[in-house]
């Protein structure tokens, strides 16, 4: 008998051991570091000690609220967003196309593969103040002569949103891709119009894709910076701005450490929020 | 008489058809403008690595120019950037897809304790925020007096990140897998190690490819992680970051873009194959 033959009850722990041992230590570890970090007091200079200081949540929320709030807001529209705009074309892939659609996929995931700065670099271009987006609008008067989208929530937005865009895109398509052509089929026989078989079959049926989009596309999104930071003003920043700047330019630890436990209860009320909406079978569904 | 019917019942008909063409189509226009939006930025990318700027900002178009491609080290700081991404993306991609491979195949093929436990553990790196990913580990280092920052606690980040993707890419291909083959082998007298060996792995190698390229795309594109947890190393994305504070140089787009077509060539391999297997199949 082989050592695998005797030890068979072992090897699957074997299998795991070292990759599970990386997500512990590097992982789970550190967010107990993060936790113990947050309730320290001190500073920089004369050092941090544990006190239980709760009053840095209270102190993050009391001064920061209005970035928490627009990290929600700014994450929240972007995926509203990229759910309208990218449905059409999910549903446009996934039914009429045939033979090309891992040409048309590989379209979709295109963004990823020019560096995540450099695109949204892209995006101050040409959103820039003498663009022709800029221009364009100018000369509807759409926006005032001394209009400008660079620095503003719109900015961010677009940012984010297109930035997002193929984690929406991509379990969309997956999604309709299953539906089995026959039940549209089967509601058009029965007499429903195209619109109400798309809203009685097609729609429910996609639903798990639209779910893993939204969690996919909200979760990153109301951590972003990046986004906030090269196409947004001081007044559009959202609570990566201040986290980032708290833990690597103001080296304030327990502040910063707080407000990333924050961020992620307020992700996790939004995400429970919405789970109650569509219902907790589709969120489960798509998480194991 | 005819000839007064015939349009007024034309005209509603010809207008009918133009409709139904419109709708039949408006879903198609759409997409194709939907991919326009999506290009737009990656042709800007492209089109301003050809610019000749005049001053710092590479914002407007000035002028033609090979130079930035010619002279694409040209900026200080950039050509070690490159490569210390590379070499991080390397290393980083090959140990985790290493680690989600194994793990991927414990889930699959065992039954065991702790495998819900094991599901919750690879689910969560990848609904956390990637900057609260780079502050616990940044935490987690601070306090551990002897690490000093740099290519380790990069490395070390990067693999963090990549082990879960590469779980989840190589789990997919091996639920699929016919376990069938693997009991021929076995019947046939080869032990578990050889069976792997030959059968397993060979069957299982496309997606552990996939893995390696995902992984390595990852890592190399990754920037609020390493942004924590780098010291003074600066790799590619931390030299665009830092660059873009006093306008970035044209350079920039110049990687950028050469990251977009080596990439954008991979994958197309990857479609024609595909599409060649299920040909054959």
């Amino acid at each position: 008998m082989s050592f695998f033959h005797r030890h068979r009850g072992l090897t699957p722990y074997l299998l795991l051991g070292p990759g599970i041992a990386w997500l512990a230590v590097f992982f789970v570890v550190p967010l107990g570091f993060l936790a113990y970090q947050s309730l320290q007091s001190g500073n920089f200079d004369i050092g941090y000690a544990f006190t239980w200081s709760w009053g840095n949540y209270w102190h993050a929320i009391r001064d920061y609220h209005a970035q928490f709030v627009r990290s929600l807001e700014y994450a929240g529209l972007a995926t509203v967003l990229a759910l309208v705009i990218s449905y059409p074309v999910a549903y446009w892939i996934a039914f009429r196309g045939g033979r090309w659609k891992n040409l048309l996929l590989l379209f979709i995931v295109a963004p990823f593969f020019v560096t995540y700065l450099i695109r949204t670099l892209a995006w101050e271009t040409i959103l820039s103040d003498n663009g022709f987006v800029v221009n364009t609008l100018q000369s509807l008067h759409v926006l005032g002569s001394s209009g400008r989208l660079l620095a503003t929530s719109t900015a961010v937005v677009t940012g984010i949103t297109y930035n997002f865009l193929p984690f929406m895109a991509l379990p969309l398509y997956v999604s309709l891709e299953q539906i089995d052509g026959s039940l549209i089929e089967a509601a058009e026989d029965l007499y429903a119009s195209k619109l109400h078989a798309f809203l009685r079959v097609t729609l429910p049926l996609s639903l798990p894709g639209v779910v893993a989009g939204t969690l996919l596309t909200f979760i990153p999104a109301a951590g972003d910076f990046i986004n906030a930071q090269l196409l947004g003003a001081p007044e559009n920043h959202m609570i990566g701005n201040v986290i980032q700047s708290k833990f690597l330019e103001l080296t304030d630890y327990p502040a910063a450490a707080s407000m990333s436990f924050i961020l992620m209860a307020g992700i996790l009320v939004a995400v429970a929020i919405y789970a109650r909406i569509v219902g907790t079978e589709q969120l489960t569904g798509t998480a194991t | 008489m005819s000839s007064i019917a015939v349009p007024t019942a034309r005209e509603p008909n010809f207008l009918a058809t133009v409709l139904a063409v419109v709708r039949r189509h408006v879903l198609t226009v759409y997409s194709f403008l939907f991919f326009a939006y999506l290009l737009l930025p990656i042709a800007v990318v492209m089109i301003f690595s050809f610019n000749n700027p005049t001053g710092k900002f590479n914002y407007t178009w000035q002028g033609f120019t090979w130079d930035n491609w010619r002279y694409w080290d040209g900026v200080p700081g950039i050509r070690s950037a490159i490569f210390l991404s590379l070499e991080i993306a390397v290393v980083a991609s090959v140990i985790a897809t290493a680690l989600g491979t194994m793990i991927a195949l414990a889930l699959v093929r065992y039954g065991f304790r702790g495998r819900a436990t094991t599901n919750i553990l690879i689910f969560l790196p990848l609904s956390t925020p990637e900057i609260v990913l780079g502050a616990s580990l940044l935490t987690l280092f601070l306090n551990l007096s002897f690490v000093t920052f740099g290519f380790w606690t990069i490395l070390i980040a990067h693999i963090m990140f990549c082990i879960s993707f590469a779980v989840v890419t190589v789990k997919a291909r091996l639920v699929g897998f016919d376990r069938h083959l693997e009991e021929a082998a076995m019947d046939l007298g080869a032990n578990e190690w050889t069976t792997f060996r030959k059968v397993t792995l060979p069957l299982t190698a496309p997606a552990i490819l996939a893995a390696l390229l995902l992984c390595f795309a990852i890592s190399i594109d990754d920037f609020v992680v390493t942004y924590f947890n780098s010291g003074s190393e600066v790799t590619f994305p931390l030299f665009v970051w830092g660059a873009a504070r006093i306008g970035a140089p044209a350079q920039v787009n110049v990687i950028g873009t050469a990251i977009f077509v080596v990439a954008l060539a991979a994958m197309l391999v990857n479609v024609v194959f595909q599409r060649r297997r299920e040909v054959r199949a």
